[in-house]
């Protein structure tokens, strides 16, 4: 895993480059002010596909990182997930991504903000609520070698959810079968009594799949589901997750940094930067006119193979590594627009105030003061 | 030009109570100085092994059973004949990792002592390899840090108070710490974000041309070597499958593999279109199936492909003709070791 799981602090948002770590005056750690404007209120293209299941609204999270320090990690979230629809979050480590996933999933309490599931708010009190909420709203965790228990086969993986979350099955044998064969893990017979470390890392991630299948939930929640496997096989497992949405109207959350399996697989796109949505509209459009800078960026940063003999070829690297030079020193900036000090069009308005959502066509809109000249450099 | 590492007809095995494990199979493979090749499969094909094996760092229970390993760097050869790595001495050895073979481990993340600071971790690779006065092996250390783009304050950091692209960064430092002239990279990018890892090889590449050594660039993205590599080789299950020039693989990828692994990531251009991955699993190297290691996931295979010998052919152009140049062995070649790669097959394959 890439982010320690202690304080949900990712290690590039700590203070790097020339500021000394931790200072005494204890200053927020990424960006402080409030949005500037109402955020604007963007229709989803995935509600096309399916009635909304999960929504939430204004979602906020903050932790306290001990000396009067707070990292504002989520901030403002606003979006739906919708029966049938794959909702892309994209966004470098330390974007708040994996954050939001954990809001949803109730493993984190959000500081601001709702979230509704099937209209009813959602209001973890409670043993039974909570395990309820569960069993609607599955995870799969990035990293299927430490995901899986070692000690433990297949079966007894997804033997103990069937039995927790669908008290009513009398066969639990059968269903254990039937849910390695909605995985493909086929025949199932075989799977079954083997341990993890029999299996191949794309084996491993279809089991996590049908350990969260097991809770018959509507939503899923993948945490950058496919980045631990081999290039070869992370396809077949991208199509399996858009086979398996479609057969039981799963509303997915598919979160990840690679913006181009985004737009293979998603409806729409949220684009993330410093624990806000930066941009957001259907995935064609985003990523084939992104209008935020950052996209801009990410979209220049993804391996390209028709960029042969590309910026990375010796001629060209000053001008590619100008803006993402700062990467990795940089984390967000601690006032205006979070990503003012790494952005090349960023002037003073946007080291001041930070932008909120504005609206470019009912399903599309960017935070950004600099639009206009954005939209030109592309 | 003659190549600075040549690796000619390695093979490791593992050895296990139930049998050997025949990680690396007969490879031929060479580096040129300032060139950066690259060396791409999947988890479990033995491009890792084949990088340690060469450089003699694998322990028992692997073995290094068949081939030679020419370095011909000038500072130990000065203009004779190469040396084989396979045959030093400990002292020879010695003499030779660090100073002439440098290598950036995998997962930096893990790679650094957590308990050492950064000073200390580069200081001990200077002092261990070059041996000098300790202010100014400091000092040495602080331009390391120089070169890759770190403030100097952070030498007194600890890894866990850097970014993860900060420790890749450190870790090339210090496999630069003795100006080698091969930089071996064992996927020094994988756990880092697109933003950072295009800063990192950006990077890399301004350093190699600077410095001028030559990398051999291990790593599972095809699509990254398109854009980074001079020379590309793809390994499967232990054997190569194809080698050639990046354009070469661009415009009419050989092996049915090859182009499996290019169909297997999504393009941010052209038409979204529905793409397949390549079903099944890697061969279980304890029993290698005979012939073509691919056969069993393979689209093309003929009853043939079960008796190839493996060994790299030249790839057939278009016009049905071997490109000039392309002789087994040769340094720019494309061969695979693909039998019925026909030229109509091949155009099939070409990607718009």
């Amino acid at each position: 895993m890439s982010e320690p799981i202690f304080s949900g602090v990712p290690a590039s948002n700590l203070p790097d480059g020339d500021a000394p770590v931790a200072e005494s005056a204890a200053p927020a750690v990424n960006a402080d002010a409030d949005q500037v404007g109402e955020p604007a209120v963007v229709e989803s293209v995935a509600a096309a596909r399916g009635p909304l299941a999960m929504e939430a609204v204004g979602l906020g999270k903050d932790f306290h990182l001990g000396r009067g320090a707070v990292l504002h990690a989520v901030r403002n979230v606003s979006f739906g997930l919708y029966q049938g629809a794959v909702v892309a979050l994209v966004g470098e480590s330390g974007s708040g991504k994996s954050t939001v996933a954990k809001l949803l999933a109730g493993q984190e309490r959000p500081t601001h903000g709702s979230i509704t599931l099937h209209g009813k708010p959602v209001n973890l009190h409670g043993g039974h609520a909570f395990r309820q909420y569960k069993s609607q709203v599955q995870y799969v965790f990035q990293d299927p070698f430490s995901s899986l228990n070692p000690v433990h086969t297949v079966a007894y993986h997804l033997i103990r959810p069937v039995k927790l979350h669908q008290p009513g099955v009398k066969n639990v044998k059968e269903a254990v079968t039937a849910l390695l064969e909605q995985v493909r893990l086929t025949p199932a017979g075989q799977f079954a009594p083997k341990y993890p470390h029999e299996l191949s890392g794309g084996q491993r991630q279809r089991v996590s799949f049908a350990r969260a299948l097991a809770a018959q939930p509507t939503v899923l929640l993948a945490d950058e589901p496919v980045s631990m496997l081999d290039v070869s096989i992370r396809l077949e497992m991208l199509n399996l997750l858009d086979d398996l949405r479609t057969r039981l109207a799963l509303a997915l959350l598919y979160i990840t940094h690679d913006i181009a399996s985004a737009r293979y697989f998603a409806d729409e796109v949220l684009v993330m930067y410093g624990g806000q949505i930066v941009e957001r509209g259907p995935a064609e459009d985003v990523t084939q006119r992104p209008a935020h800078p950052y996209t801009q960026l990410l979209i220049a940063s993804a391996p390209d193979p028709d960029n042969l003999g590309s910026s990375l070829k010796s001629a060209n690297v000053g001008q590619g590594g100008a803006v993402a030079g700062k990467a990795g020193n940089v984390g967000p900036a601690s006032a205006g627009c979070p990503f003012s000090n790494r952005c090349p069009l960023a002037v003073d308005k946007c080291r001041r105030d930070n932008p909120a959502l504005q609206l470019l066509a009912p399903a599309r809109a960017a935070a950004c003061w600099r639009l206009d000249v954005a939209a030109s450099t592309q | 030009m003659s190549p600075i590492l040549d690796i000619s007809d390695l093979s490791v095995v593992y050895r296990t109570p139930g049998g050997d494990v025949r990680a690396v199979e007969q490879v031929n493979l060479t580096l040129s100085a300032g060139e950066v090749v690259g060396l791409c499969g999947e988890s479990g094909s033995g491009k890792s092994t084949l990088a340690y094996g060469a450089t003699r760092l694998l322990r028992p229970p692997a073995l290094v059973t068949s081939g030679s390993v020419l370095y011909s760097g000038r500072r130990i050869t000065s203009g004779g004949d190469p040396v084989d790595l396979l045959a030093m001495d400990h002292r020879e050895l010695r003499a030779t990792r660090w100073r002439e073979i440098a290598i950036v481990f995998q997962s930096a993340m893990n790679a650094l002592n957590p308990v050492l600071r950064v000073q200390d971790q580069l200081l001990d690779a200077v002092r261990a390899h070059l041996r000098m006065p300790r202010n100014e092996a400091r000092d040495k250390a602080a331009t390391l840090l120089d070169l890759v783009g770190i403030p100097r304050n952070r030498l007194r950091a600890y890894p866990h108070e850097l970014s993860g692209g900060m420790r890749q960064r450190v870790m090339i430092a210090m496999a630069l710490a003795a100006d080698p002239e091969v930089v071996i990279m064992d996927e020094p990018t994988t756990a880092l974000d697109v933003v950072v890892q295009r800063d990192i090889l950006a990077q890399i590449v301004e350093l190699k041309e600077t410095l001028g050594f030559a990398i051999m660039f291990i790593t599972h993205d095809l699509s990254l070597l398109l854009e980074l590599a001079d020379k590309i080789a793809v390994m499967y299950a232990g054997r190569l499958l194809e080698t050639g020039a990046a354009q070469d693989f661009m415009r009419a990828p050989a092996h049915p593999y090859t182009r499996g692994l290019l169909n297997s990531f999504p393009s941010l251009h052209g038409s979204r279109r529905e793409l397949t991955g390549i079903p099944g699993s890697p061969p279980d190297l304890r029993d290698p199936p005979p012939g073509c290691p691919f056969v069993p996931r393979c689209g093309y295979a003929v009853p043939a492909c079960t008796a190839v010998d493996m060994t790299l052919e030249p790839v057939a152009g278009a016009n049905g003709l071997v490109a000039a140049g392309a002789v087994p062995g040769g340094p720019a070649g494309h061969l695979t070791a693909c039998p019925i790669v026909t030229p109509e097959v091949s155009q099939e394959g070409v990607l718009s």
